[in-house]
């Protein structure tokens, strides 16, 4: 996937991995992506927490089902074009009643640089809500553990489907020329 | 060319613990009528996410076997799971595909599998330690074993008949699915 910018993402990364621990995720799917690179690394590091890596974002929502279903909790990580790849998937969380957590990455929008970004960042949000999801955003470090953690009790807790939008304000924006 | 009903309802004999995960349409109808039970856990949508659902429940029951058992337009809309489920290498996963190279559900158009495009070599180059086809009842015994003994994923490709068969409808209230299948399950 895209790039985000090489600038230190600073500690919320570490943030969202302290309250997948707190938990107990135990399945976190994932696309690549530049601006999740801390955070899967250290889910990837992680003994107890399996990673899953995808070559569509549809399959961690299929993933995630069968994951509620066995009675372990699963996280989903993608970036806002991924969204718009799960939509049809997104009905199956629905059919049986489990939760989803998905934190995504917004590309598309504060200082985006390529125009076609555009079309699926800004609908990212308005794409979640109609399939069903409870969305809450971030664009600032200090506010992403408090946030995560408590979509991480809404969603496992109170059997919602919820995404955490972190905003590119947040991440940091692309470079366009590396330096 | 097999009867897919027979078939099925060979592969489920004796199925202990054994969790079953069908794709929406015809795999649905041959599951329920080999007998319900607690253990399945049947798909009426999300077309393509059969494979995946098998994963996510084969990564978090790793005491339990899991066969997902669907039709070839589900495994080819989700071929990238074939991908990711080599990546991951899980021991307690098998696939089989009832593959009658048609859409059954929208009129029997031909799938791609028709055309020669062969899920079982897809699946050895996505790392499945066995990858077989079969086309007759008599290897439902041996695919059976398979599926409980296997260790590594495995992908069945059954070449199956396509006349029209009565439709055997289990429940479609996957709140009803989720809640038994958990209390048979303990999770």
């Amino acid at each position: 996937m895209d790039d985000h910018t090489n600038q230190d993402p600073g500690g919320w990364p570490d943030a969202i991995f302290a309250q997948f621990k707190r938990a107990k995720v135990r399945q976190v799917a994932y696309v690549p992506d530049a601006g999740h690179t801390r955070l899967i690394a250290r889910c990837v590091d992680d003994p107890d927490i399996t990673d899953v890596v995808l070559t569509t974002e549809e399959e961690g929502v299929a993933l995630a089902v069968g994951a509620a279903l066995g009675g372990e909790r699963a996280a989903l990580l993608m970036q806002s074009s991924g969204v718009g790849n799960c939509i049809n998937m997104f009905s199956i969380l629905h059919g049986f009643g489990v939760p989803c957590l998905t934190l995504v990455t917004m590309r598309g929008e504060y200082g985006e640089f390529n125009s076609w970004q555009v079309p699926m960042g800004s609908t990212t949000e308005a794409a979640l809500k109609l399939a069903g999801f409870l969305t809450f955003r971030v664009d600032v470090p200090d506010e992403v553990g408090d946030v995560v953690g408590a979509c991480c009790d809404m969603a496992y807790e109170g059997n919602q489907r919820i995404a955490v939008l972190l905003g590119q304000r947040l991440i940091g924006r692309k470079q366009w020329v590396k330096r | 060319m097999i009867d897919r009903r027979e078939f099925v309802r060979a592969l489920l004999v004796d199925r202990g613990g054994l969790i079953v995960v069908t794709g929406l349409g015809s795999s649905t109808y041959d599951v329920a009528a080999a007998g319900d039970h607690p253990l399945n856990v049947y798909q009426w949508g999300g077309m393509g996410g059969t494979l995946m659902v098998g994963l996510g429940l084969a990564l978090a029951r790793p005491d339990h076997r899991v066969v997902v058992i669907t039709g070839d337009g589900d495994a080819l809309m989700g071929i990238g799971s074939l991908a990711t489920i080599g990546v991951k290498q899980p021991q307690n996963l098998a696939v089989v595909v009832l593959d009658n190279g048609h859409y059954g559900e929208t009129g029997m158009q031909a799938s791609h599998t028709h055309a020669g495009i062969d899920l079982v070599a897809i699946a050895t180059a996505c790392r499945f330690r066995d990858a077989i086809e079969v086309d007759t009842l008599a290897a439902a015994r041996p695919v059976r074993d398979l599926i409980h003994k296997s260790q590594g994923p495995v992908l069945v490709k059954a070449l199956v008949k396509r006349d029209p068969l009565p439709r055997v409808l289990p429940t479609r209230d996957g709140h009803e699915i989720r809640v038994r299948f958990k209390a048979a399950l303990g999770a």
